[in-house]
């Protein structure tokens, strides 16, 4: 009898238990939603006066009475410098990763994946902080200035005054930044390459980099697209290094005319201006709003990357299992 | 039949064919080897330029006096910062570590399904979330509903960007634990919850401490998110209720200011910021990581 009712009060507290996880596991789901309900909420009032034109107008003015705002060259900002950034870091990445998985001695594999670890957890503003006064001047007298002054006036994306805090200097950062992401989960897609697929290509006589061609590119080709898009979402949604060395331009100037010019991106124009709005009004509603439109990216491609990577990644589990 | 010339002609493009492509394969591993050496700068720059401008200032009343007048004389120092950070750290810690454990036992023990997919798919979404994202929601939800900035909001934010962290290690930790432990446990006839408590948990605790440590490393560097939700002070700690100071937060303001002595006290935070999330880093690799090589458990620092 004693052990019959034993057996139900534990499997009663087992169910209890099971509900209290699934409340815990839930609360992601439910930050999710929230945000997106939050962030639409607090915009309503932007969308509500400016519609579309609130994605494709530049103006900004935050002046009472004459407000107007645009979101246009602070999108634009964010895909040109995350694009510069992309540029400079994938190739990059893909050769630390083949490095590291290809190449590298046992030794220095282990110490240079640490190293690139250590490079993603440095912080965003210590970056920021190095970029402003270290970075920034070798950039300016060793690059912007000659280019500058040679190619300046003939080539619409080299014109400007190179002052160093500009979308190259951002940009260059940003690549620095987004380089551990796109090389530490490439390294590991490489290394889930099967060796016979390796194998294979030696037997015909490839070299290293024929192999790699040849049989680890085409087999982890998806991933690789997986951990760039990742990549590219780290350098969409990075704020404080970029806040610091954008040179923070508002309005139709902020558009990403030239490499050598001030802009913004739609995170550093909310970190700088967030102090500057007062609650309740247009402004922060249009700040709110950049938010949303920040959240929508980002959201659509995690979501693809994750989609990506986690095929990958799980078809290299099975394949140990099995 | 093949005559002494073509025999020749075939040797040398045989030769010529293999040389091209051994020349081809060294430059690439070349270039390759220069990819490593452009990680390596920055990073050894980095180390170098917060070493080197930081360690001058460092002192017992730079860790623990109020920040000085700006631009006067007396420059005072970093203490409420630091002890915002910590204050921070400590008490995101106390909602997003029994969350990001509770879901992912969920995730290990009973996500097998549809609904488990989902949790972990929307896990890993948010674990790269921008912050700045989850910093202006932490605004919309506690700063605005209560009115003013406090450290509580930033503590929201905080515990939502160290909680996917947690579930992921917790549940990958969980799932390396042998099935013949829970069978051993069922045999005894113990209810699953304390297998999972007596039995799991204890068996998967270094991976668990793993988590927690790099969640924390990454919440230590943050700055986006405290801009909405504490604001920044010079003060100490005066109330949950109140703004309050961070080290990410007080490094970002300093920079801007035109004085030598207030850069000079940036970087003396960046270093002091700079060790404690290394130091935590470097503790992890060498205390938990090294016995199982890594795999997905990757430290990504914040925004």
């Amino acid at each position: 009898m004693e052990s019959v009712k034993l057996k139900g009060g534990s499997a009663s507290l087992d169910k209890v238990f099971k509900i209290g996880v699934t409340i815990a596991a839930m609360y992601v789901l439910v930050v999710v939603v929230l945000i997106a309900v939050q962030l639409g909420s607090g915009s309503y009032q932007i969308w509500a006066k400016e519609g579309i034109s609130f994605l494709t107008g530049s103006d900004w003015n935050a002046v009472h009475g004459r407000e107007s705002f645009g979101a246009a060259p602070y999108i634009a900002g964010t895909f040109v410098t995350a694009g510069l950034a992309m540029l400079i870091g994938l190739p990059v990445s893909i050769g630390i990763a083949m490095f590291l998985s290809e190449l590298a001695p046992k030794f220095l594999r282990t110490a240079l994946s640490f190293v690139v670890e250590l490079l993603a957890a440095v912080p965003s503003v210590i970056y920021g902080l190095w970029g402003l006064f270290i970075l920034r001047d070798y950039l300016r007298n060793w690059i912007e200035a000659p280019i500058s002054s040679t190619l300046g006036n003939n080539v619409w994306f080299l014109s400007g005054t190179p002052f160093g805090l500009d979308v190259f200097t951002a940009s260059i950062v940003l690549a620095i930044m987004i380089i551990p992401t796109i090389a530490s989960i490439s390294r590991e897609i490489m290394i889930a390459v099967p060796n016979s697929q390796r194998e294979a290509a030696y037997m015909l006589g490839a070299t290293k980099w024929e192999v790699f061609k040849m049989a680890v590119i085409p087999y982890s080709k998806s991933g690789l697209v997986g951990a760039s898009i990742l990549g590219l979402g780290r350098a969409v949604g990075e704020t404080m290094a970029v806040t610091m060395l954008i040179g923070n331009a508002t309005g139709p100037s902020a558009f990403p005319s030239s490499l050598f010019s001030p802009g913004q991106t739609m995170s550093s124009i909310i970190a700088n201006e967030f102090a500057e709005a007062s609650q309740g009004t247009l402004h922060m509603a249009a700040l709110i709003g950049i938010g949303l439109i920040l959240f929508v990216i980002a959201l659509s491609i995690n979501v693809v990357a994750q989609l990506l990577v986690s095929k990958v990644v799980k078809a290299h589990e099975g394949a140990i299992i099995a | 039949m093949i005559t002494v010339e073509q025999r020749a002609e075939f040797r040398k493009h045989f030769r010529d064919n293999i040389s091209s492509r051994l020349i081809t394969d060294k430059i690439v591993k070349g270039v390759v080897l220069g990819c490593v050496v452009l990680a390596i700068v920055p990073l050894a720059s980095i180390l170098f330029e917060v070493t080197k401008n930081g360690a001058p200032v460092l002192s017992i009343d730079f860790l623990t006096q109020i920040p000085g007048a700006v631009g006067s004389s007396d420059v005072g120092g970093i203490g409420p910062a630091i002890q915002g950070t910590l204050l921070l750290i400590g008490m995101s810690s106390l909602i997003g570590i029994p969350v990001g454990v509770l879901s992912g036992i969920f995730l290990s023990e009973y996500g097998n399904n549809r609904l488990g997919q989902t949790i972990r798919f929307f896990n890993d979404v948010l674990a790269e979330f921008p912050t700045i994202v989850i910093g202006l929601f932490a605004f919309m939800v506690i700063v605005v509903t209560f009115g003013y900035f406090s450290i509580m909001a930033g503590t929201f934010a905080l515990s939502i960007i160290m909680l996917p962290i947690i579930t992921r290690t917790t549940e990958e930790s969980l799932k390396l634990v042998p099935v013949t432990y829970r069978e051993a446990g069922y045999a005894l006839g113990i209810n699953r919850m304390t297998i999972i408590f007596r039995i799991l948990l204890s068996s998967a605790k270094s991976g668990l401490i793993t988590g927690v440590m790099l969640s924390v490393a990454r919440i230590g560097g943050e700055t986006a998110p405290l801009i909405f939700t504490i604001l920044g002070s010079s003060d100490f700690f005066a109330g949950f209720a109140q703004p309050m100071d961070a080290l990410p937060l007080r490094i970002w303001r300093l920079s801007f200011l035109p004085y030598d002595s207030s850069i000079a006290q940036g970087w003396g935070a960046a270093l002091v910021l700079i060790l404690i999330v290394l130091s935590l880093n470097i503790g992890i690799r060498y205390l938990f990581l090294r016995r199982r090589g890594g795999g997905r458990f990757r430290i990504v620092a914040g925004g």
